[in-house]
């Protein structure tokens, strides 16, 4: 009777329309600082929640939460129908399984080589033939455009080779979720553009549901108002978003670890709020 | 004003041995269930044991040497430079072997493990493993338990080994003193309880300097001026308690088998 329960919850989850991430009135102080403040929003199955804010407005400690990296003082937290808020560190390893993040300058293992960096949580987690492991390596790799770099040093990457083997390290094990935390910044805006598109691949073609933080604008609203599209000849292209699509990536601007504006691409651009309006200029 | 200064200071001191009992306890759980990871436990045995052969090497070979030439001039006085060999083994065996071969493992080992885990801190490579399901304890701090805890009493078993024969050396070439006469002295003043405080120890050690190298380098903060602190701070401390922990073990021990 159980299994037929979680089986159903499980199906539920995978449709799309399906809440993935739910935060409801979170918040967050470290001793006299309030770092998030009544933080309400959920991300729904197959598409994009994208965080604006200026540094230190809190933006990377949702996804800390989310993960479970950090535990909120109030408020409850659904990650793929479990309430992780009240999770320890082993249960919460269950949750992460179907997570995969992307930290700020990549968190690769400098120890290891690319190869073992993609395919650490396969090689190291799980019980998949190694056969099978370096197929998925060779795949994801293939997949960001860096198939020749399997033996390289993460030290031998540039940044942007460093970012998108972060997002092949987080893809390799297929999870259902990806938070990617300032994937673009400090790279040149051609680099950022491939990130970019790294992103849109992969919630249009594999399905991932994605929370994006970033305080780049044009990274945003690029993900934001373009979509991938694979072709009958089965090249993938990036073209613009139609406004259907464009609606489902929705845009969270926080100031000072306060919501401050919530919606779609089209309403942040009209909106009249004087910080954003300085943001946005 | 000085009040909430000696507050602040219990209160930190107070969370960091916090933290360390329950970083020990989690390694401690994680050598005895599963997961482990095997060829990390291999590595750490290299790194770590192999690794440090040369330093412990050089280290209980000059020890011993100059132990007997020290030893030689003061044994003169009273007409004793035959059992130079007594002095050198007993010296070596009970304490100069444990104590230096720990204290090279603090600067060598322990060192490496508090930079090496504080730069995969600040860079956000253990929250990483974190959400690719790993737990750093096991991953990270058990091999390294594991191969500081079990290593330490083999390096140091060598160490009082090139010890002695450092001293043979010396006693032989510029003291003058037969072989058979320094190998008999050297045997003569040894009891079983004296071998056995000489290994045990060790093992003590072996575990403080790791588990206080990984517990400093997992608390890192502040980039890479904070790996640079944490490997400092990882040495003093690690020395200081190595010190410490072996006359408390010298204590319990002596009151244990004597």
């Amino acid at each position: 009777m159980d299994t037929q329960a979680t089986q159903t919850a499980e199906e539920i989850l995978s449709e799309r329309g399906a809440p993935v991430v739910m935060f409801d009135q979170v918040e967050l102080a470290f001793d006299e600082k309030v770092v998030l403040k009544n933080i309400s929003f959920t991300l729904i199955s197959g598409h994009t929640k994208i965080i604006l804010g200026a540094s230190g407005s809190g933006k990377s400690t949702i996804l800390k939460i989310i993960t479970g990296l950090l535990r909120a003082d109030k408020g409850v937290v659904w990650v793929n129908g479990e309430r992780v808020d009240q999770l320890s560190e082993r249960e919460m390893m269950a949750v992460r399984a179907d997570l995969g993040m992307i930290f700020q300058e990549g968190a690769l293992f400098d120890s290891l080589t690319v190869r073992e960096n993609v395919g650490y949580k396969l090689y190291e987690e799980s019980a998949m033939p190694i056969a099978e492991a370096d197929q998925r390596v060779e795949e994801v790799l293939g997949w960001v455009g860096l198939g020749e770099y399997t033996d390289r040093m993460p030290s031998e990457l540039s940044g942007g080779q460093r970012r998108r083997v972060s997002i092949a390290r987080a893809m390799a094990f297929k999870p259902r979720i990806l938070l990617y935390d300032e994937a673009t910044t400090g790279l040149d805006p051609i680099t950022a553009t491939t990130v970019d598109e790294e992103i849109i691949k992969l919630r249009d073609l594999e399905h991932v549901s994605s929370i994006v933080v970033t305080h780049q604008l044009r990274d945003a609203f690029y993900v934001a108002t373009h979509m991938a599209v694979r072709g009958a000849d089965g090249v993938v292209t990036i073209v613009p978003a139609t406004p259907e699509k464009e609606r489902e990536a929705e845009f969270i601007m926080i100031q000072d670890g306060v919501i401050v504006f919530e919606g779609d691409a089209d309403a942040l651009r009209r909106s009249k709020d004087p910080y954003i309006l300085t943001f946005l200029s | 004003m000085v009040v909430p200064l000696i507050e602040n200071w219990a209160k930190g001191a107070a969370l960091e041995v916090q933290e360390y009992v329950r970083l020990v306890r989690a390694a401690v759980v994680g050598v005895f269930t599963s997961p482990r990871y095997g060829h990390d436990i291999i590595e750490q045995f290299d790194v770590i044991g192999v690794g440090s052969l040369t330093v412990v090497l050089l280290t209980g070979f000059f020890t011993g040497a100059a132990l007997a030439l020290q030893s030689g001039l003061t044994l003169d006085q009273f007409g004793g430079r035959a059992v130079v060999g007594r002095l050198i083994s007993a010296s070596m065996i009970k304490e100069l072997g444990p104590v230096l071969t720990a204290l090279m493992l603090t600067g060598r080992v322990g060192s490496g493990i508090a930079a090496e885990l504080g730069s995969m801190v600040v860079t956000d490579q253990i929250n990483a493993l974190r959400v690719l399901g790993t737990d750093p304890i096991r991953k990270l701090v058990v091999p390294r338990l594991l191969a500081g805890f079990l290593m330490a009493p083999v390096l140091t078993i060598i160490s009082d080994f090139v010890g002695i024969l450092g001293g043979w050396l010396v006693s032989v070439y510029q003291l003058q003193i037969s072989s058979g006469i320094y190998w008999s002295s050297v045997t003569q003043a040894l009891y079983p309880q004296d071998v056995w405080m000489g290994i045990i120890k060790p093992f003590v050690l072996g575990f403080v300097i790791v588990t206080t190298a990984c517990h400093v380098g997992l608390r890192t903060t502040g980039g890479t001026k904070g790996v640079g602190e944490a490997t400092t701070v990882a040495v003093v401390t690690g020395s200081v308690a190595v010190i410490a922990v072996d006359f408390f073990v010298t204590k319990i021990l002596i009151a244990a088998m004597y």
